[in-house]
């Protein structure tokens, strides 16, 4: 068996600081290939951002973190803190949700971006060079006059380029990105997906694409996964997600979800999504689902396979959401 | 007598030398739904601004139910009088809602601005008001921190209609919610709607969402509205090329984001060389018609 470029099984996450102890990740197992482009899809409090932070190693502070975590074989949560740093400048980089807030505003551009090349020791000219190259190919125009400029010279859609130019700099294998058009337009959204796409296929590089938008994930992802209450309830290819949805809480998230090709309104699905903390025994999506029984309330779902998708619903197999 | 709950005709701010908005026109049908729809920078939460009084237009007219209120309002009866017709709801609940208010002070407070009436006649309106939007007594003593986004959203829009306007602004007011809450307050929206009589102008840029919500359309580009008419149609038949750059930027199965960010570019270079001509103040009404039911497009 060859060895997956990401593998998380069995991530169990609670913060155990005084007042705010809670569990914030149960049992979470996913995995990506090489080359292949994956979708965490989720609402608030589901976990899924957590869970993208936790193949960083960058937990909330005093979380305690049980299970496994390899990236290319090696165990995430059991590493020393130096080879986990070489492995943030070279081989997972990260793509935060706004850029505004994640780039230094009092460095320069050039600066963020060699950053992760200078501490793996390029000398600063060739750092320079290579920064030069990676904003030309995530089309900043005159690269070399932005290595000098700062981050509020730039809109929110070319500064997210430049987080994207940065998190390539170290030639990564693995991107994890986490909501990373949420803050911008719609047809910048989709110059921002397209060069994403494209320098992810050049490189052959695996993703973890998070976000809270179904449509998008099913854009540009080739399975799905779907988080609710710090769990994982349903993971499938793409097509399988859309045309037979397993899991009430997709199906009701499909449902929710306005469309411009379709007449049917979009429905609500009834209460509001909880945290893993604040989740009942049994399924924690019973509350919300209309096809919720006794039985939903007690029992915990086990996460089996039904037709090539993994689904941890008690009554998966009676209700085919067609 | 007109027959519109708001009208707008020539509507024009220029912040410094970069025009915000350039001679907008529309107007919208008592309890119709009207969505004013764009990118960052096309002007549309600078035209919502004005409508309310934020921001002074620098050309243009302004009527609610027909009255004027482009001049500068005198006195408070007159800023109150105004206040009453049009409300809004904004984007985001978690910066909207004064932390330290509880959500019953926050629904009588504009009670309290508009209308005479005894303590427990506001109590009782502001009960009514909250069991509206599906809130109740529980949540009335609450302070927003116990809320959830969804419940925010709901306390704004009752305390929106608070003072029975004739039309509600809606500036993005679901895009901070989770898609299943969304939804939800959707569906509240339209039964507002129709059990009232308010009409909806709603601020956006997200396609998909217009279809459902908005009865007519008015997309904007850098200031100005480029189509208009009724959303259907637009949708359906969109003639100018911003308007099919909106349309093919929602993702979708089969989506080709390197196709759209080419048409980007594209359209951009085109539109530098052949800008707009300038409006000038001789001739604000050279936009479209301002009847948005029917469609027109500025090549």
């Amino acid at each position: 068996m060859t060895t997956r470029l990401l593998e998380i099984e069995n991530l169990n996450v609670r913060l155990a600081a005084g007042k705010a102890a809670r569990p914030i990740l149960d049992g979470v197992s996913l995995h990506v290939e090489q080359g292949e482009a994956v979708g965490l899809v989720g609402e608030s409090g589901s976990g899924k951002s957590v869970t993208c932070r936790a193949v960083l190693g960058l937990l909330p502070e005093g979380a305690q973190a049980a299970g496994s975590l390899w990236v290319d074989g090696e165990d995430i949560l059991t590493m020393p803190s130096t080879r986990l740093r070489e492995l943030r400048r070279r081989d997972v980089s990260m793509i935060f949700q706004d850029p505004r807030a994640s780039i230094n505003p009092l460095r320069r551009i050039g600066d963020f971006v060699t950053e992760g090349l200078r501490a793996c020791g390029v000398p600063r000219k060739d750092a320079l060079k290579r920064a030069e190259e990676l904003l030309e190919s995530v089309g900043i125009r005159e690269p070399r006059a932005a290595l000098r400029r700062y981050p509020h010279e730039f809109s929110g859609g070319m500064l997210q380029r430049v987080m994207i130019a940065g998190a390539l700099a170290g030639g990564p294998r693995l991107l994890l990105a986490d909501e990373p058009t949420t803050a911008l337009d719609v047809t910048t959204q989709a110059e921002v997906i397209s060069i994403l796409t494209r320098l992810r296929a050049e490189r052959d590089m695996g993703m973890l694409f998070v976000t809270h938008d179904l449509e998008l994930a099913a854009a540009i992802c080739d399975r799905i996964y779907v988080m609710y209450a710090g769990r994982i309830v349903e993971a499938q290819p793409t097509e399988g997600l859309f045309s037979r949805p397993r899991h009430p809480y997709t199906s009701g998230l499909l449902a929710a979800t306005p469309r411009l090709e379709s007449d049917e309104p979009p429905h609500g699905v009834p209460g509001r999504p909880v945290s893993l903390a604040e989740s009942p025994a049994g399924c924690a999506f019973a509350a919300r689902c209309a096809h919720a029984q006794p039985a939903c309330a007690r029992e915990d779902p086990v996460q089996r396979e039904i037709d090539g998708a993994q689904v941890a619903c008690l009554r998966a197999e009676e209700l085919i959401h067609d | 007598m007109t027959e519109y709950a708001l009208e707008v005709e020539g509507l024009r701010k220029s912040f410094g030398a970069h025009v915000a908005v350039d001679d907008v026109s529309f107007s919208l049908k008592p309890g119709g739904a009207l969505a004013i729809v764009g990118e960052s920078g096309s002007g549309k939460t600078t035209t919502a601004r004005m409508l309310v009084g934020l921001e002074r237009p620098d050309a243009g007219r302004i009527r609610v139910g027909g009255r004027d209120r482009s001049d500068v309002a005198r006195g408070k009866a007159t800023r109150l009088a105004r206040a009453r017709e049009i409300q809004m709801v904004f984007q985001d609940p978690y910066l909207s809602l004064d932390p330290r208010v509880t959500v019953a002070a926050c629904v009588e407070e504009p009670l309290r601005l508009h209308f005479a009436m005894s303590p427990a006649e506001r109590r009782a309106r502001r009960a009514e008001l909250l069991a509206r939007v599906g809130l109740g007594e529980r949540e009335a003593d609450a302070l927003p921190r116990r809320l959830s986004g969804g419940q925010r959203q709901r306390v704004a829009i009752a305390r929106a209609l608070a003072t029975e306007p004739k039309v509600l602004i809606l500036d993005e007011a679901t895009a901070a919610l989770d898609v299943s809450i969304q939804a939800q307050i959707l569906d509240l929206l339209a039964e507002i709607r129709r059990d009232t009589g308010v009409g909806y102008l709603f601020v956006t840029h997200n396609l998909a969402l217009v279809r459902h919500i908005a009865d007519v359309i008015i997309v904007l580009y850098q200031g100005r509205v480029v189509e208009s008419g009724p959303t259907r149609e637009v949708l359906a038949n969109p003639e100018h090329p911003y308007t099919r750059l909106l349309l093919h930027s929602v993702p979708r199965p089969g989506w080709d984001p390197a196709q759209i960010a080419a048409d980007r570019r594209s359209l951009a270079a085109v539109l530098r060389e052949t800008p707009n001509p300038p409006a000038s103040a001789e001739s604000p009404h050279h936009g479209p018609d301002p009847d948005p039911t029917k469609r027109s497009v500025v090549k």
